[in-house]
């Protein structure tokens, strides 16, 4: 029996129209799939060039880097995907995802997709025993701070000029941020209940799929 | 029968099975330390998660064969493991270290990943090279293991750290079934996960480790559920089947992994009397029990181990319904009869890349001929599980 790459729900008359990849290649992309769910977005795991092209937005989800990004260049992915998110495809990253957005990685010997000026330090807090949770106040997102969880979690070293800075630790350590259409948290809110950071970058793809729609009309 | 690994709930979910998990330490009672870094009050207050799950997540008619979970949330009641643990003294603004979350957490990072055996800071590097997502160190991978006999220990611990400089994936190590003061030194040394593990020699032929007690997380093997569950109460984050370590023979591992799903089916179909019956058979908690009922799989995440030996196994294992797949000799144990070094180590490489692929791609028929494709004529050459005496096999050492 083939293996369902889709996995979608009836969609909310809000979101009804967006479609919300996870990429699939290693990592918690289960977990992520479920929250988009539970939010009433259509959902579909990205193994391939054709599933990457058919969505919306994109989530680059927790795992190891490293594998990650050997894994998109093994199947030809990355390139494919630098060219969407330079045409304006949302993407988040998670943990390993931000690590692969980010233009300067300390120590990395492949390069990663490098699209999202900032600097990301990896394993910034040390080794398993080092992984901590915390409560965060996000920019964006109301009510009560979120139940952050960092896991060999990488730091957001430095940020640049048009990238707004959404959380950080109380010593200032920046660990969310937003340039545009690009989103990275250091942590993994699809660890948690707590829906409202996909509920955020929800929004985003929302907003630009509408955006875009739009100017197609035009 | 092909069984997903579906949509499973978050973590959180695992939480609840630690109700009422906690127990006296043993013996010498390994060290249970608490700093907190962050103001006291606050980080106590916050280390129980909050709120539930408002909807559960609805599947598609066709889009999952079972269901997923609805998260709900029971208060960790495990003060143990929510405990603080006194990191080094990095950073000095954080929170709570060692948490449940954070320590089954990582293995959900591993799933659609292979965590590779070696024995060397150099096979670590090819296996990063490789796309491993861990590497799990020992002092001899388990086919010479096997082959030398005697008694086998813990690695060195100066090849560790060889190994954690060598790479930045997460380092794993074995220590033997009930040596916890084995576990004590490879914690201090940082490693990512400690693997209580049967293929090393047992150094406690009654009582396992009681992995509650410390900050690194734990991956345990298992022949069924019982065993799963078991380790589980004992403080375990991540479970693996255990197949037959050094064999190259897949049969033990299909075994395992078929014993501990069609267990799982059948608690999912039972009525609460039979739970409490079957809790008792298993030597498990009810309440670890009727979690499994409830999630339709293990609490935590759950890997294949022994007896991988190519990529067709590691996705066979994958459509079994592991999340990830341990390699052990079948990587650097391959080719041989390879003289020539460089020759040899390129196709190990080789194995152990496409081994990645056909993890990633496990439900892919077509894509995983071509990366069979890829690998070198000679696999490991093996040993038939069949024909081996029973004070050969090491997959009943720890029940």
């Amino acid at each position: 029996m083939p293996r369902a790459s889709r996995t979608a729900v009836a969609a909310t008359p809000a979101h009804a129209d967006v479609r919300i990849g996870v990429l699939a290649l290693q990592g918690d992309f289960a977990e992520h799939l479920v929250a988009l769910q539970v939010l009433g977005v259509e959902a579909v795991e990205v193994r391939t060039l054709e599933q990457l092209r058919g969505v919306d937005g994109l989530i680059i989800p927790g795992g190891e880097s490293t594998t990650i990004a050997r894994l998109l260049i093994a199947f030809d992915l990355l390139e494919p995907l630098r060219d969407l998110i330079s045409k304006g495809l949302p993407v988040w990253g998670t943990c390993a995802g931000a690590i692969l957005l980010a233009k300067h990685v300390p120590n990395l010997d492949r390069p990663p997709l490098a699209v999202m000026d900032i600097t990301v330090e990896r394993n910034a807090f040390g080794r398993q025993v080092d992984s901590f949770e915390a409560d965060l106040d996000i920019a964006g997102i109301e009510g009560e701070p979120v139940r952050a969880v960092f896991i060999r979690a990488p730091i957001i070293r430095r940020a640049g000029r048009g990238v707004q800075v959404l959380a950080a630790l109380e010593d200032g350590t920046i660990v969310a941020a937003r340039e545009g259409r690009l989103l990275a948290t250091s942590f993994h809110p699809e660890l948690t209940d707590d829906r409202r950071m996909h509920g955020l970058f929800v929004q985003m793809v929302a907003d630009a799929t509408a955006r875009a729609r739009r100017g197609a009309r035009q | 029968m092909t069984v997903l690994f579906t949509c499973t709930g978050s973590t959180m979910a695992t939480n609840g099975t630690k109700n009422g998990s906690t127990r006296p330490a043993r013996g010498a009672a390994p060290r249970v330390t608490s700093t907190a870094t962050k103001p006291a009050a606050k980080a106590a207050t916050k280390v129980a998660p909050r709120a539930t799950v408002k909807a559960a997540a609805k599947p598609a008619p066709k889009a999952a064969v079972r269901p997923a979970p609805r998260v709900t949330s029971k208060p960790s009641a495990n003060g143990r493991s929510n405990g603080a643990h006194a990191s080094g003294a990095k950073g000095s603004v954080r929170g709570t270290t060692a948490t449940w979350t954070v320590k089954a957490g990582l293995a959900q990072m591993l799933k659609g990943g292979v965590i590779m055996d070696v024995v060397t800071a150099e096979q670590a590097e090819i296996a990063q090279e490789a796309g491993a997502v861990a590497v799990m160190a020992l002092e001899r991978v388990p086919a010479d293991i096997r082959a030398a006999g005697g008694v086998a220990r813990m690695s060195h611990v100066k090849k560790i750290k060889e190994i954690q400089a060598a790479v930045s994936i997460p380092v794993m190590a074995k220590a033997r079934i009930g040596h916890f003061v084995e576990a004590q030194i490879l914690e201090a040394l940082g490693v990512d996960y400690i693997d209580e593990s049967e293929v090393l020699t047992p150094a406690d032929d009654v009582y396992h480790i009681d992995k509650n007690a410390f900050a690194v997380p734990y991956v345990c093997g298992c022949r069924n559920l019982g065993e799963a569950l078991r380790r589980i109460s004992e403080g375990a984050a991540m479970i693996r089947t255990k197949g037959e370590a050094g064999t190259g023979d897949i049969v033990e591992a299909v075994r395992h992994m078929r014993s501990l799903w069609s267990e799982i089916r059948r608690v999912q179909g039972m009525r609460d009397d039979e739970l409490w019956t079957t809790a008792k058979d298993l030597q498990v908690s009810i309440d670890l029990l009727r979690e499994v009922k409830r999630l339709g799989k293990l609490p935590v995440v759950n890997f294949s181990a022994g007896g991988v030996a190519t990529p067709a196994d590691a996705a066979l294992m994958m459509q079994l319904g592991a999340e990830g797949v341990f390699v052990g000799s079948g990587i650097f144990k391959s080719a041989e009869d390879v003289t020539d070094k460089k020759r040899k180590l390129d196709q190990q490489r080789r194995m152990a890349t496409a081994i990645v692929k056909a993890v990633t791609h496990f439900n892919d028929p077509k894509m995983l001929a071509a990366v069979s494709e890829e690998i070198p004529e000679e696999a490991m050459r093996g040993r038939s599980t069949a024909t081996m005496p029973r004070e050969e096999l090491l997959a009943h050492r720890g029940s």
